[in-house]
Formats: structure tokens, sequence, C-alpha cells
């Protein structure tokens, strides 16, 4: 028998439970699927194929992010692969019904930070997408976890998949972030603790005063980065602050239903004395700025920390792992990353490109210049938050202190779309991989904060941005 | 999907922790449209120099790396992202199997929908499997859930017991859930009673 004391993602999966049948996994529904161009081409294929219809084009929507340029969209895609995929996305959104915020919509964004802007992730609700960082929407309170192609497929046929539930994992985070330290040091500081494969099996839930104090976005920032533990999602209970983001977006209920959902919204909260598989807790009173050194997420440290010593390292494949990330960024055991020289700066992804991470990079970069030898990339995440920075003044700050002010996309999280490093350029990158490649063939990632990104333009070695507060 | 039956290989060792996706299959391949033609990529960055000539000391550019059916990976394979590219390129590249001591859960229900085996074992086993001499012929039985070294040893991994059943009888899953429309549609009829804000 399940416990009646439930936690916040069972009591979404209990709710979205279809059918249940001894020998297969659980049928659960899904309320929002999202779509973008890269992992849909092979799953509308395959509805193709079959002779099948997308079942509930109204909980689907579509955008395109991952492989378009971020320069000026008045002109044409110039790789011929990036736009026969993105036009094969506008193709099968028309054919199939699916509203498409395509590349010249006024809400075209990251899937990510879309999504959530225009309200339509709500608490509650079952989010999927063929996107490993839908995590991102477990800010909200929903079960929200990225899918392979063929569960794309299955989703848009039948708006439900086949899921076995997952362990649960609490990430207890207390006390009050110092200024300087912000969500992105909390998940990254969680990814160090834990592990990069730490989360495997388990959805986790983030509870505790720094966690009730972040914003909305920056509690986005902080489930975005779950998969990097290895869960499949992260979820914060919603609360007064989740309602007021949601309360008056385009998607968001509306009177008598918004009073109905709020009501419901309420009961999510996971039941006083429900048990988790697993607690950790971090320590938001002491936590430092953080900064990955390796060849993976879970590879961080404090900004005024060193990189580890393989020397000291008992197991030979671990010994391994972490010698072969120091070669390939070409660092030295025992030694800080903070000074080291940087190439790039990247500010965007759907870790940190909303219109509070560009304020935090524009409040350090406002009346200052970026360190010539740094090519400094700002992209907004969306075509909202582009316009809500213009309105704020923020694109003439970026501009006048040297950066490369861009249009909205994924990209240099991800490289797709010409925008990347050079081999053996270094980057500090507000996104949310620093996989061997992610950003180019070659190029080496130190993932930060916002804030530790601007003070890094500025300094043009790594730094700490308390220096400068 | 063609029912998987049991097979015997050689195993193509890669002793390193925490492969992820975007070493199997880097990002600038997921342009395609198409599900084809992903092998030649198949950890593109590890495989080729630069200017496309493959590095000779990366296993999959040996006589090693040809034609075996098992790879032997190390701790936390596929980690990263939802891109079913990764499995796609490595079933296309030969595999039929990834062993390891554990795998990224994404990565594993996708190679599961791929008729690619992620078999767990434990940390001894690995062990003992990557001091196999390299023409160690190791037999993968799906059914009995038993990989069989060449000492005789039957060591036995865990798999769903729903995904074992589609393999092995080539049940497609889609075409199981469409046979579940009465339940999704009594559940959507339910669902228009409580907060359904969008639909």
């Amino acid at each position: 028998m399940p416990s009646p004391l439930r936690t916040l993602s069972q009591k979404v999966w209990d709710a979205h439970l279809v059918r249940e049948e001894a020998g297969a996994p659980s049928l659960i529904y899904i309320d929002l699927h999202l779509v973008h161009e890269v992992t849909s081409p092979q799953a509308f294929s395959g509805l193709r194929a079959r002779g099948l219809k997308v079942r509930r084009p109204d909980l689907t929507i579509a955008t395109t992010d991952h492989s378009i340029p971020t320069s000026d969209r008045s002109l044409p895609i110039l790789d011929p692969i990036a736009a026969n995929q993105v036009a094969q996305l506008d193709k099968n959104c028309k054919e199939f019904g699916v509203p498409h915020y395509g590349v010249h919509s006024e809400h075209q964004g990251i899937v990510h930070v879309m999504g959530p802007e225009l309200g339509f992730t709500q608490p509650g609700m079952t989010v999927v997408c063929g996107d490993s960082h839908t995590a991102t929407h477990g800010a909200f309170g929903a079960l929200a976890f990225g899918i392979g192609t063929s569960e794309v497929e299955n989703v848009l046929a039948t708006q439900c998949l086949l899921q076995r539930p997952s362990k649960t994992f609490k990430v207890q985070v207390d006390g009050t972030l110092k200024p300087g330290v912000t969500a992105k040091d909390i998940i990254l500081a969680f990814c160090a603790r834990v592990g990069v494969g730490g989360a495997t099996g388990c959805v986790l839930e983030y509870a505790g005063s720094a966690i009730r104090s972040l914003s909305m976005e920056g509690r986005m920032t902080v489930c975005n980065m779950s998969i990097e533990a290895g869960a499949r999602a992260g979820l914060i209970a919603p609360d007064e602050t989740t309602f007021e983001y949601l309360k008056g977006r385009p998607f968001a209920p509306k009177g008598e239903e918004w009073d109905k959902a709020v009501a419901y919204w309420k009961t999510l909260p996971t039941d006083e004395g429900a048990v988790f598989d697993r607690t950790v807790t971090i320590d938001a009173d002491t936590l430092e700025p953080m900064i990955t050194w390796g060849t993976n997420p879970g590879m961080g440290v404090s900004i005024t920390g060193a990189v580890p010593d393989p020397s000291g390292i008992a197991d030979a494949l671990d010994r391994d792992n972490v010698e072969k990330a120091l070669a390939y960024m070409g660092l030295e055991a025992g030694k800080p990353v903070l000074g080291r020289p940087v190439d790039v700066v990247f500010i965007g992804s759907c870790t940190n490109s909303r219109i509070s991470d560009l304020r935090a990079a524009a409040a350090v970069l406002k009346g200052r210049k970026v360190d010539p030898k740094v090519r400094v990339m700002v992209v907004p995440g969306s075509m909202d938050v582009k316009r809500q920075a213009i309105a704020e003044g923020l694109p003439e700050i970026f501009r006048e202190a040297g950066c490369d002010y861009r249009e909205p996309g994924c990209s240099m999280c991800i490289a797709m779309n010409g925008d990347q490093l050079q081999p053996g350029q270094y980057s500090v990158s507000t996104s949310n991989r620093n996989f061997e490649g992610r950003q180019g063939k070659g190029g080496r990632t130190f993932l930060a904060s916002p804030l530790t990104a601007a003070a890094t333009a500025l300094a043009g070695v790594v730094a700490d941005v308390r220096s400068i507060l | 999907m063609i029912p998987f039956t049991t097979f015997q290989s050689r195993m193509v060792p890669m002793p390193l922790n925490n492969i992820d996706t975007d070493q199997i299959i880097p990002a600038r391949f997921l342009k395609t449209t198409s599900k084809e033609g992903l092998d030649k990529n198949l950890f593109c960055d590890w495989r080729y120099e630069t200017d496309g000539t493959p590095k000779p000391d990366f296993i999959l550019n040996t006589p090693r790396g040809q034609g075996a059916q098992i790879l032997l990976a190390g701790d936390n394979f596929g980690c990263g992202s939802s891109r079913e590219h990764a499995p796609w390129a490595l079933t296309q590249f030969g595999f039929r199997a990834v062993v390891s001591t554990s795998f990224a859960d994404i990565f594993k229900g996708n190679a599961l929908k791929n008729s690619l085996i992620p078999v767990v074992v434990s940390p001894d086993v690995h062990s003992k499997m990557l001091g196999l001499p390299e023409d160690a012929l190791v037999t993968l039985d799906l059914a009995a859930q038993t990989l069989a070294l060449p000492d005789g040893t039957a060591v036995e991994f865990a798999v769903d017991s729903f995904s074992k059943t589609c393999l092995l009888e080539g049940i497609d899953e889609l075409g199981w859930i469409l046979k579940q429309t009465p339940a999704i549609e009594a559940f959507e009829a339910r669902r228009v009673l409580s907060v359904n804000t969008l639909g």
C-alpha cells in the first residue's frame, strides 16, 4: 500500500494515472507537450507513416529555438540542413494543427523560457518535451521531464506515456544567499555535491527557506539543471510567488477558473510527514559563487576553491575521469580557476536567459567596458524577454559595455547554429553543460552564474563578482 | 519491430565513466530530419581529427572496434540530453547492447525502444569483463536475462519486464498504447470536472 502521505510529485503523478495494468508501466496523461525542431521531425514522420493525427493539438505547442541563427531574423538561414529542419517543423505544425511560435513569431523563444512566460506551464501539470531541460517547468510544481523522440511520437498520438514512478529525493536549502550568490550557484553546488549521476532514477523536490525566497525565474534556473545530476525532474511546491507570477499571463486561467485553479494548486505541496527516499541539505548561508572546472556539470567548485587533485582518488575509473577532464580543460590539479583568462563569455540558454538574468548581468556591466580580448555574447531567451529588455534599456547597456547582443535562441549553449567556440578556446557560460565540445569542438566551458559571467567579461579572466559589488 | 534474439559477440571496451550524449553524437549532427546515417558520426570528436582523418588510437578505428555488438562502457553511460539520436547512432553502427555499472534514465528508456539493451552489472563483474581477452565471446540472452561469460559464468541482469516482453515479442509500444484509447477517453471525460485549464 502506498503511504497516504504524498509528496508533491506523487500527487501530480496520482492525478494523471490513466490506467494501471499488472506487468506494464503506468499509463499517465500529459497536460502539456512542448515541441521543437530538433527532436520532433522523426516523430511526425512516424505519425504520417501510421496515418495518425495529433490527439490533442490544443495541449501541444511548438517553437523553434535550437537550430536557428541568433543574427538578423530578416535574413534567410544560410545552413541548408538547419533551414530544412526549421521548415519541416513549420510544415509539420501546419499539417497536424499544432500552434507554432516559429522564427517570426512575436513569442518565439527557447522552449523552456517561452512556455512558462506565456502561462502555459501551471502547477500540478504533467509537462513533457523532447529535451532534457524540461525539468525547468518543475519550478511551478509541475511534473516535467524530458523524453526521446519515440515518446514524443507516443504523446503526439495518444497524449499519454508509459512510465514507472521514480524515487523521491528532497533537496533542502535553508538560509539566506549572500550578495553575489544566486540560484545558479545553488544548483551547481547540488550537482557538485551528488555528482553528475547522483540523482539518477529520482525526482527531486527543492525545498527550504532559500528556495522559497527565490523568484520564479530563480526557481526555473534551479529546476532546469536537475538533469545535470541525473534526475528526470525537479519540482518546487507552488506558493504565492508562483500564483503572483502566473496571474494575468496570456494562457493562465482567468476569473472563476483562476480561483478554482488556485484552490487546487494549494492542495499540491508535499504532505507534512511524507517520506522521501533520500534527502540532501545545502546551507545557503555559507554558499559561495560556484564554477565548474571539468567536463561534466558535477565537476564544480566554489569560485575561490581549487580544482581537485586526481592522485588522491582511489577508484581507477573515477581518477581517469578527473585526469581526462583536467587534460581536456588544460588545467593543473590543485590550482584555482579564478584568474584564468577566457576568450568568450556567453550569457544565455534555458538556464539563464530570462529578464532577471539580463538585469543581473546589466547591473554589473553598466557604465563599464568588457575586456577587449573577450567576445561577450548576450542572447535573450525569448522575444518577450527581448521586448522587456528594450523597455528597460538593457541592450544599450550591453552594447555600450562592448557586448554582442543577439536574437533569441539556444545559441552557444548547444552550438548547433554556428554560435560556437573555436578549438581550445575558453568560455565562462551561464548555460547548463560543460561536456567536451558542447559549445563547439575542442571548446572548454566553465559554467557559472550571470553575475560571475559579467564580472569575468569585465576582467578578461575568471572573476569573483563579490570583488566589484 | 523485429523480435530480439540471443546473440554472441566480442566486446568493445570503452572504460570511461559518464560518457555523455554529446560524445556519443555531437549536437551539430542533430539538424537532420531523418533517423538514418548517424553511425558515421558516432563518437565523432573522439573518432576523427578535425580534418576528418580517423584517429588511429580510438577503439572504433581499430580491428577490435569493428563487427562487435557489445559496448563495454563506464558508469553513468548516456548522461546528458534526451536525444534518441544516441541509440540510433549506436545501433546503426552495429551495437545491440551496452554493458555498464549504470545508465542515465532517459538514455536507458530510449535504448530499450530501439532494441539496444542497457545491461547493468556489478562493479566486480564489470572489472572482470574489462579484464577478459580481446577475442572473448559473450552471449546475451534477453529471455533468461543473462550474460554468459567465456568461463561459463552466467551473469544475471535486470530489465524492465514490459520492455523485455515488447523486445522479445516484437510488440510496438505505440500500438499497445493506442489499444488503451477507451481508457484515455474515459480519463479525458472525467478530467473535464477537475481543473484542466488548457484543455
